[in-house]
């Protein structure tokens, strides 16, 4: 049998509740994998020793014949979220040291379904970032390579995508304010699924952009995501914005079948000067739906040109508002202050040391769109485009369009240290994935083929509000017919 | 719109973050860079359009008016940078 600690989720449950393996084994595989992948830079704090607990508890709820699905199963957990008296630093320098007196609903969530959580994993710090560059930690690296070329796993969670790929945990959780959660795991060959904003609770996560921030699973297979989908979602009282909606069994939703759905092609998303192999494996991916069943439409999103522009303004926007708490009072970094000192000294001075420059640079923006005499001309005019964009997927949707396909990204994974002339270039990794934030819809990245280089490329699929259950059946059948089997070839 | 350092000084004073005034130019720089990416908004016909404010149009909920939380001081203060006699300590803000 190979390493325990490359079985999907739904192996692993199947294999937990047929007494084949115990989650003891299971864990002490993929913490042994972890220990082994210090290159990757993937996992940043260890808790290998709440894991082997948790382990032990989840042997003893399935012995008892409780086993829900994720009994017993290692996960690694984002930076991002908040987890009782383990570091959670959003990978900034701001919140050196703090640990949570709380645990968010989400690892709340998954704990409660018998998750085990073996570490906390790098990310863009504050999630803004592209290629997990930004991190105070240091860069994440992606399992694949091009020749001795070192890659960006894509951010911002660029960890969860190269632990889940390097098979140091069987899921991850990640967030996706502008596509973080489907970039990376486009990148990195994995899949992973925005859900629809509201699904759910972002009640101790650590806020970016509150109205487009969202978490989701980022796993090796579709079937996987929607396991773990499953247990992340439904209603939280302590997030005003959570959707008061039953959960459906995302599983038992997989079908296969996609006869007579009708799959929406927009003309918007051939981008000029995007690579040849990705033009080509969008069209692969067209007859592949075809090919099950599905009816393709060209269909017209016409302001889509405008999502990023529009992006750029609502989130720096929302993160300045947000992140205005880190004064150096509450928790995290404080800095040393000379004689004479008052409070806005230690404000300007704590702001200035902790933050990255890209966290900087967008709190500035956000402060600039939202001063006064320039709120109407950058920020109100943003969500009036932002209301446009949203208003072309209803259009869609409303002329029988049942989901979208896209590519995920506009490049394969790029080298780390690639230095962009300016921030806007970075940002144009988002192309594809930042109109479903501002729309709020769920979107999923599945592997579906090699570029000519050999590396992994994905392709989204964009569903309608609340309808993760149908986006993911398309998205299996997709992932059925691509048969992306490649792994990177270990060499960390 | 062009940001010069003064812009960019003041937009620095606004977010409370110190910029050293040799790193002002470069800052003002990027600013021009991101907000004449964003010009192109002013190219959409967005007359009568609403500004978006919530994603699904739902109703927030609502909840009695009554304490749900609280008596934990000690976990409050526990991840602060200098906290004293049950209190956070900033340096003098009243003369």
């Amino acid at each position: 049998m190979s390493e325990l600690n490359t079985l999907t989720i739904a192996e692993a449950r199947d294999k937990l509740r047929g007494g084949e393996i115990s989650s003891v084994e299971l864990t002490e595989a993929c913490l042994k994998a972890t220990d082994e992948a210090s290159a990757l830079n993937a996992v940043v704090h260890s808790t290998a020793e709440i894991a082997r607990a948790q382990a032990e508890a989840a042997d003893a709820r399935i012995k008892a014949g409780d086993a829900p699905s994720l009994c017993g199963i290692p996960l690694g957990i984002k930076d991002l979220f908040c987890t009782k008296g383990v570091e959670s630093q959003a990978a900034s320098g701001i919140l050196e040291g703090f640990k949570p007196e709380y645990e968010s609903t989400v690892t709340t969530q998954l704990f409660e379904a018998g998750a085990v959580m073996t570490g906390k994993l790098n990310m863009d710090e504050f999630a803004m970032g592209s290629s997990n560059e930004t991190s105070v930690y240091g860069d994440a690296v992606n399992p694949w390579r091009l020749g001795d070329t070192k890659l960006t796993p894509g951010g911002s969670s660029g960890g969860s995508a190269s632990a889940v790929a390097a098979d140091l945990c069987l899921g991850a959780t990640g967030t996706d304010t502008g596509g973080s959660i489907r970039q990376p795991a486009a990148f990195a060959g994995i899949t992973g699924i925005k859900p629809t904003y509201g699904r759910v609770s972002r009640w101790g996560i650590i806020a970016f952009a509150s109205s487009l921030d969202q978490a989701g699973p980022m796993t090796k297979s579709v079937r996987d995501a929607a396991i773990m989908l499953e247990a992340m979602c439904g209603h939280d009282p302590k997030d005003s914005t959570s959707a008061d909606l039953a959960v459906p069994d995302f599983e038992a939703m997989l079908t296969g079948d996609i006869k007579g759905k009708v799959i929406g092609i927009p003309k918007e998303y051939h981008m000029e000067g995007m690579p040849e192999d990705i033009e080509n494996l969008w069209a692969e991916g067209r007859a592949m739906l075809q090919d099950a069943g599905a009816e393709l439409r060209d269909i017209t999103l016409p302001h889509t040109k405008y999502a990023l522009p529009a992006y750029y303004v609502v989130a720096p926007a929302e993160a300045s508002s947000n992140l205005a708490r880190y004064d150096g009072v509450r928790y995290g970094h404080r800095a040393k202050l000379a004689q004479g000192d008052g409070i806005t000294e230690m404000y300007e001075k704590t702001r200035a040391e902790g933050f990255g420059d890209e966290v900087k640079r967008r709190v500035m923006v956000g402060t600039y769109v939202l001063s006064a005499g320039f709120y109407d001309a950058y920020y109100n005019r943003a969500r009036r485009v932002r209301a446009l964009i949203k208003k072309d997927f209803e259009d869609v949707f409303n002329a029988g369009v049942d989901a979208i396909l896209t590519p995920a990204t506009p490049s394969a994974a790029f080298p780390l240290g690639t230095k962009f002339d300016d921030p806007v270039q970075m940002y144009l990794n988002d192309v594809f994935t930042v109109t479903v934030n501002l729309a709020g819809l769920p979107g999923i990245a599945v592997p579906a083929g090699l570029d000519s280089d050999g590396l992994p490329l994905g392709l989204q699929l964009i569903g309608k509000p609340w309808e993760e259950g149908e986006l993911l059946n398309v998205a299996q059948a997709l992932e059925s017919r691509a048969g992306f089997v490649a792994k990177p070839e270990k060499w960390w | 719109m062009s940001i010069d350092n003064d812009t960019a000084r003041r937009v620095a004073k606004l977010a409370r973050i110190k910029v050293e005034e040799a790193d002002l130019p470069a800052l003002a720089g990027e600013f021009n860079a991101i907000l004449g990416f964003v010009e192109q908004l002013n190219e959409v016909d967005v007359d009568g359009v609403e500004p978006m404010t919530s994603v699904t149009p739902m109703r927030l909920k609502r909840r009695e008016d009554v304490v749900t939380d609280g008596d934990q001081q000690p976990q409050v203060l526990a991840n602060a940078p200098d906290a004293r006699e049950g209190f956070f300590a900033v340096p003098k803000v009243v003369e």
